[in-house]
C-alpha cells in the first residue's frame, strides 16, 4: 500500500464484499447483441436492449451455464429454480426503467471461499451468501458534450453475475486475498477476464468498526468506486480509521454510501442517497421461472476445472515444488496447464518449472504476449530438456536455442543444428578450440601452462565462447588441465 | 338505431376473400381496396367511428400488389389477400404503433409484432391501427388520446375497450378479422359490444413479441373476427412457439377451422353460479339459458358448477395489473423515443414529460401499481394479491378437473352503454367482472353474439382449460350454427 493509515487500537474491521463479475458471453444476457468491449457508442443494441415498445427478454443460455459453474466453483448450493425480479429504478442508461436481477430466489447460495491460512496453519474462509445473475446497465458520459449527457448503450444487458460475500474479512489485506482468490478462481473456470480496468470486476465494499472482542456489528457504510484490488485495500484503511476515529470521539456512523476519491486519497460521502431508494422488486413476468434440474448441475459441476487450490496442493505434492514456484505456476490457469505440459513430456518437473518461470515468463513478459500466442509450445519446451539431460545440447547453448525457438517457433533439434549449437565433445575440435585460444592470448596462455591453475577458468570461457557454447565444458577442461600437466 | 345485417355476404368473410385470391377471381390488391370502400361507407374514420386511427391507403395498395408479383406461397396462404386491422398497441413496420397515446403519438416502429409477421406471411393485407384505450386501460375506448370510438351498432354507445377500435371496424364490415389484446377482457367485452366474435388465447399461446406490454403476466393477443370462423383462421395463423418470447408456449397448434361440425355429444359444459348473479339483466340471463338449451339439444351435458373466488378477481386484478403497469410504463421517460417535454434537470423532464404524455386512468394506474409494490405495502398488496390469483386458477383446474369441458357464461353484465355513462373508474372495472378471470388464470376464453337486448348484442363466454381452444371452438362453432340469426335477436 502506498499509503499507511492508522486506526485507533482496539476497534476490529468488519467487511464484506459485493462482486460484479461480467459473463465471457458472445451476446447479451437477453438478447442477441455482442458484448464485444470498445466498440462505437450504441452499435451493439437492438430492440431488446434499447427497450423499445414491445420487445421481449430472452435469456442467454450461455448466461446460465457461466453463471452456475461460477456458483459451483465457490461452493454454492444451485437452487433448482430461481426467479428473475425487477429492480425498478429511473435513469438515461437504465433503458427499460428496471433492471432485471434476482432478489429472493438467487441462482445460488452458502458459498464458501478459502482465502489462505492463518498463522497457526488454519485454513481462512469467507462465506458467500449468494450468487445472481442479473443484466448491466448502460454508460452516462457527462463530459464528452457540454451541458448534456451522452447515452451508451452498448453495455445495457450485458450478462453479470452479483457475488455477496458474508461480513467475514477482518482486515484490508483480507479483503484483498478475497478478491485475489476469487478473481483467479472466475479466471481459471473460464467465467469471466476479470479486469477491472473494462469494468468486467467491479468492487463495492461494505465495512464497519466494532470493539475488539464485540460480537454486535456496528453500523456498515458502502465504498463504492473502487477500480483495483489495492484501491480496495487503501479504500477500506481509509474509511475503518474514520469510522473509528469518529466513534472514539463519541460519534456514530451513518449509513450512507462512500466514494473513494483515488486522486486525493480521501473517502467522502456520495451525493446520491441510496438508502432511500425503493426499487420495488417483483417477479420478472417476462421471463419464466429459471429451473436447472439435476442433470443440468451435475454436468455443470464435472465440467469444471481443477481449482487453483487443488492446483496448488497438487503442484506441491507431485512436483516436489517449492512455495514460490507453485504461487507463479498458479497464477493462472493456462499457465499451469503450460507447466504441466511441459513437466509431463520431458519428465522432470524442476526443469519444467524453471524453464517456465525464468524462459516462458520472462519472454511473455519481454513481449506482452498471451501464453495461448506463445511459439514454444510446451512439446518443444520439453524437448529441449530432453537434449540438455542427454547433453546433445549445453546449458549455456539451450538458452540461445530457447530464445531463437521464441523468435522461430522452431523445433529445439533443428535450431541447434542451424546455429550450430550441438554439444561439441570431439577431442580434435575441442583441441583445434583451444589451440586457437591459447595462441590467441598467449600471455594467459603462458601463465596457465607455467602453473597458475587458477587461469584455467577464463581460458575455458573463451573457448565455450568461441564455439558458440556448443563445446562440452567438461572436456575442454580436462583437455586443458592434461595440457597443462604435459 | 341501425340493425346489422343479419348475415354477412361470404365474400367478405376471411375464407371467402382468401378463396377468391387464390382462384384468381380478385387481387389481393382489389380486396384491400374493396376494404377500404366499406371502411369509408361505415365511417370508421376519425368523422365517424373513429375506430381507425393510422391508415396508409397507397401503401398498404402496393404492399398488396407487391404479394402477387413477389411471392406466389403468400398468394396461395390461408389468408390470402385478407384485410385485417391491427390495434395501435402491437407493433407494425409501415403504421405508427402509438397505443393511443399522446406520448407515443407518430412513433414507428423499427419491428414487427410476431403475430403481424404470422398474418402477413399467410397473405394478410395489414390495413390499418385501430383505436384504443391507452395503453390498453379502459373498457370502453374512451380512454384513448385520438377521442373515443363508436360503436357500429348504436353510435351514441362505445364499442367497448380496450380492443374498441378493432372491434368496431370488424363489427362495421371492413374486414373480417382484427388483432386485439387482452389483459382483463378487452377483446371479449368489445366483442360482446358490437356483436361480433372475440377470442382471448391461452396465456403463452400467442406470442407477445412486439405487443406494447401493459401487464406482462395477463397480456395476449386476440382475434377478433367477424364470424367464429374468421375468428378461428386468425387465431390458428398467429398461434405457437415463437423464440422470441420466453413466455410462450411449446404446445402444438391445432387447425381451429377444422372443429367445425364437432359433435358436442358427450360434451360437459359448466354453468358457474358466480357468474349469474341476482343483480344479472334478466333478459342477458334469458339469452344464455337459450344457449343452454342450445347446447343441449346438441347433445351436450349442462352442469352446475361454482368458481368460488370469482368475485376477488377485480380486486386482484386491479392490483396485478397496474403493479406491472407501472414498471412495464417505466421506459417512456422521454429519453429514446417518444414525446419529450424537456426542463429543469432529469427529473423535471421526466415529470414533464410523463405528466403530458400519460393520460388520467394510465397515470392512476401507474400510481396504483407504484403503491401496491413499494416497501412495506408489497405483502399487503401484490403478494396478497398473487396469493388469491393462484385461488382463482385453481378455481378453473379444480372445475376442469371434475369432468368439465367447458365453461359458458355471459360476458360482460350489461350491453354496451352510452359514451360518457360510466365516469366512475370503479364501475368501469366491474364490466370486466366476468373476463378477468380468464386472464388470472391463463385459461382460454372467447365471445360470441348470442342474441340482443334492445338491439344491443350480447355476447355468451366459453371458458376452456388450458391450451384446449380446439373444443372451445368446437363448441363455439355449433352454438352460433344452432342459434343461426337468433344470435342477433
Ligand atoms: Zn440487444
Amino acid at each position: 500500500m502506498s499509503t499507511m493509515v492508522s486506526a485507533p487500537a482496539g476497534w476490529e474491521m468488519v467487511v464484506g464484499l459485493e462482486v460484479h463479475v461480467q459473463l465471457r458471453t458472445r451476446t447479451k444476457a437477453f438478447c442477441n447483441c455482442s458484448t464485444e468491449y470498445g466498440a462505437a457508442p450504441n452499435v451493439n443494441t437492438c430492440p431488446v436492449c434499447l427497450a423499445l415498445p414491445g420487445a421481449l427478454p430472452v435469456l442467454n443460455a450461455h448466461a446460465v451455464e457461466l453463471a452456475t459453474r461460477a456458483a459451483l466453483a465457490l461452493g454454492c448450493t444451485v437452487n433448482p429454480m430461481s426467479v428473475f425480479a425487477r429492480k425498478n429504478y429511473f435513469y438515461p442508461d437504465l433503458p427499460k426503467g428496471y433492471q432485471i436481477s434476482q432478489f429472493d430466489k438467487p441462482l445460488a447460495e452458502h458459498g464458501r471461499l478459502k482465502i489462505g491460512t492463518n498463522a497457526e496453519g488454519t485454513g481462512i474462509t469467507v462465506g458467500i451468501t449468494r450468487v445472481h445473475m442479473e443484466e448491466d446497465a448502460g454508460k452516462s458520459v457527462h463530459d464528452r458534450y457540454a451541458g448534456a449527457t451522452a447515452i451508451d448503450l452498448n453495455r445495457a444487458g450485458v450478462p453479470l453475475i452479483e457475488i455477496v460475500s458474508e461480513p467475514d474479512m477482518r482486515s484490508a489485506e483480507a479483503a484483498g486475498a478475497y478478491l485475489r482468490t476469487l478473481k483467479l478462481i472466475l479466471q481459471y473456470v473460464g467465467i469471466s477476464d476479470c479486469d477491472m480496468e473494462k469494468g468486467s470486476l467491479r468492487v463495492d465494499a461494505n465495512v464497519s468498526a466494532r470493539r475488539a472482542g464485540e460480537v454486535k456489528l456496528g453500523t456498515k457504510t458502502e465504498v463504492k468506486n473502487l477500480n483495483s484490488f489495492s484501491n480496495v485495500e487503501r479504500a477500506l484503511a481509509l474509511e475503518f480509521a474514520r469510522q473509528t476515529e469518529l466513534l472514539e470521539r463519541g460519534g456514530r456512523v451513518e449509513q450512507q454510501t462512500m466514494l473513494f476519491d483515488q486522486a486525493r486519497g480521501v473517502v467522502r460521502p456520495s451525493r446520491t442517497k441510496e438508502g432511500s431508494h425503493d426499487y420495488r422488486y417483483f417477479p420478472e413476468p417476462d421471463l419464466p421461472p429459471l429451473v436447472l434440474d439435476a442433470g443440468f448441475i451435475e454436468r455443470m459441476q464435472t465440467s469444471l476445472p481443477e481449482l487453483p487450490e487443488a492446483r496448488r496442493s497438487r503442484f506441491a505434492g507431485d512436483y516436489a515444488l517449492g512455495e514460490y514456484d507453485v504461487d507463479v505456476l498458479t497464477s493462472s490457469a493456462e499457465l499451469a496447464d503450460y507447466f504441466e505440459g511441459v513437466a509431463r513430456q520431458s519428465g522432470d518437473a524442476k526443469a519444467a518449472a524453471n524453464w517456465t518461470i525464468n524462459g516462458v515468463l520472462t519472454a511473455l513478459n519481454a513481449s506482452g504476449d498471451d501464453i495461448d500466442a506463445f511459439r514454444v509450445r510446451p512439446a518443444d519446451l520439453a524437448a529441449l530438456i530432453t537434449l540438455v539431460r542427454d547433453g546433445v545440447v549445453g546449458h549455456s547453448a539451450a538458452k540461445q536455442v530457447f530464445a531463437e525457438m521464441v523468435r522461430t517457433g522452431d523445433r529445439p533439434e533443428q535450431v541447434a543444428q542451424r546455429e550450430g549449437l550441438v554439444r561439441v565433445d570431439d577431442d580434435a575440435a575441442l583441441r583445434g578450440w583451444i589451440d586457437e585460444v591459447l595462441a590467441e592470448h598467449p600471455a594467459e596462455a603462458q601463465r596457465y601452462l607455467a602453473g597458475e591453475k587458477k587461469l584455467q577458468g577464463v581460458l575455458v570461457g573463451f573457448v565455450m565462447k568461441k564455439s558458440k557454447g556448443s563445446a562440452d565444458a567438461k572436456k575442454v577442461n580436462q583437455l586443458l588441465a592434461s595440457r597443462a600437466q604435459g | 338505431m341501425s340493425e346489422r345485417r343479419a348475415a354477412r355476404p361470404p365474400e367478405t368473410s376471411a375464407r371467402g376473400i382468401a378463396e377468391r385470391v387464390r382462384d384468381g377471381d380478385i387481387t389481393a390488391e382489389r380486396a384491400a381496396r374493396e376494404a377500404f370502400v366499406r371502411g369509408d361507407d361505415a365511417r370508421v374514420g376519425p368523422d365517424g367511428l373513429n375506430a381507425l386511427l393510422w391508415t396508409d391507403r397507397e401503401a398498404t395498395l402496393d404492399a398488396a400488389r407487391g404479394h402477387a408479383t413477389e411471392s406466389d406461397f403468400v398468394d396461395r396462404g390461408d389468408l390470402a389477400g385478407v384485410p385485417i386491422a391491427v390495434k395501435d398497441n402491437i407493433a407494425t413496420l409501415t403504421l405508427p404503433t402509438s397505443c393511443g397515446s399522446r406520448i407515443l403519438e407518430g412513433y414507428v416502429s423499427p419491428f414487427e409484432a410476431t403475430a403481424v409477421t404470422r398474418l402477413r406471411n399467410a397473405g394478410a393485407t395489414i390495413v390499418g391501427k385501430t383505436n384504443m384505450d391507452e395503453f390498453a386501460m379502459g373498457s370502453s375506448t374512451e380512454n384513448s388520446a385520438f377521442g373515443p370510438a363508436r360503436n357500429p351498432r348504436d353510435r351514441s354507445r362505445v364499442p367497448g375497450g380496450s380492443s374498441g377500435g378493432s372491434a368496431a371496424v370488424v363489427a362495421a364490415g371492413m374486414v373480417p378479422i382484427a388483432l386485439g389484446s387482452e389483459t382483463g377482457g378487452s377483446v371479449r367485452q368489445p366483442a360482446a359490444f358490437c356483436g361480433i366474435v372475440g377470442v382471448k388465447p391461452t396465456y403463452g399461446r400467442v406470442s407477445r413479441y412486439g405487443l406494447v406490454a401493459f401487464a406482462s403476466s395477463l397480456d395476449q393477443i386476440g382475434v377478433f373476427g367477424a364470424t367464429v370462423d374468421d375468428a378461428a383462421i386468425g387465431l390458428q395463423t398467429i398461434a405457437g412457439r415463437d423464440v422470441m418470447d420466453a413466455t410462450s408456449a411449446d404446445v402444438p397448434v391445432e387447425r381451429y377451422v377444422e372443429a367445425s361440425g364437432a359433435s358436442l355429444a358427450g360434451l360437459v359444459i359448466g354453468r358457474p353460479k358466480e357468474y349469474f348473479p341476482d343483480f344479472l339483466d334478466a333478459r342477458i340471463r334469458e339469452k344464455c339459458d337459450r344457449a343452454f338449451d342450445a347446447f343441449r339439444k346438441l347433445g351436450a351435458e349442462v352442469r352446475d358448477v361454482s368458481l368460488p373466488h370469482t368475485d376477488l378477481a377485480i380486486p386482484v386484478y386491479y392490483i396485478v395489473a397496474p403493479a406491472e403497469a407501472s414498471s412495464n410504463l417505466a421506459r417512456f421517460d422521454g429519453v429514446r423515443y417518444g414525446l419529450r417535454v424537456p426542463a429543469d434537470g432529469l427529473a423535471a423532464t421526466y415529470e414533464a414529460t410523463r405528466s403530458r404524455g400519460f393520460g388520467k386512468e394510465v397515470t392512476r394506474r401507474i400510481l396504483l401499481g407504484t403503491y401496491v409494490l413499494s416497501a412495506g405495502y408489497y405483502d399487503a398488496y401484490y403478494k396478497k394479491a398473487q396469493q388469491v390469483r393462484t385461488l382463482i386458477a385453481d378455481d378453473f383446474r379444480e372445475v376442469f378437473a371434475s369432468g368439465v369441458h367447458l365453461l359458458f357464461t355471459p360476458t360482460t353484465p350489461s350491453p354496451a352503454f352510452p359514451l360518457g355513462a360510466k365516469a366512475d373508474p370503479y364501475e368501469m372495472y366491474m364490466s370486466d367482472i366476468f373476463t378477468a378471470t380468464a386472464n388470472l388464470a391463463g385459461v382460454p376464453a372467447m365471445s360470441q353474439p348470442i342474441g340482443a337486448v334492445d338491439g344491443l348484442p350480447i355476447g355468451g363466454q366459453l371458458i376452456a382449460p388450458h391450451f384446449d381452444e380446439a373444443r372451445m371452438f368446437g363448441a363455439a362453432y355449433a352454438l352460433e350454427a344452432a342459434l343461426g340469426a337468433e344470435a342477433l335477436r
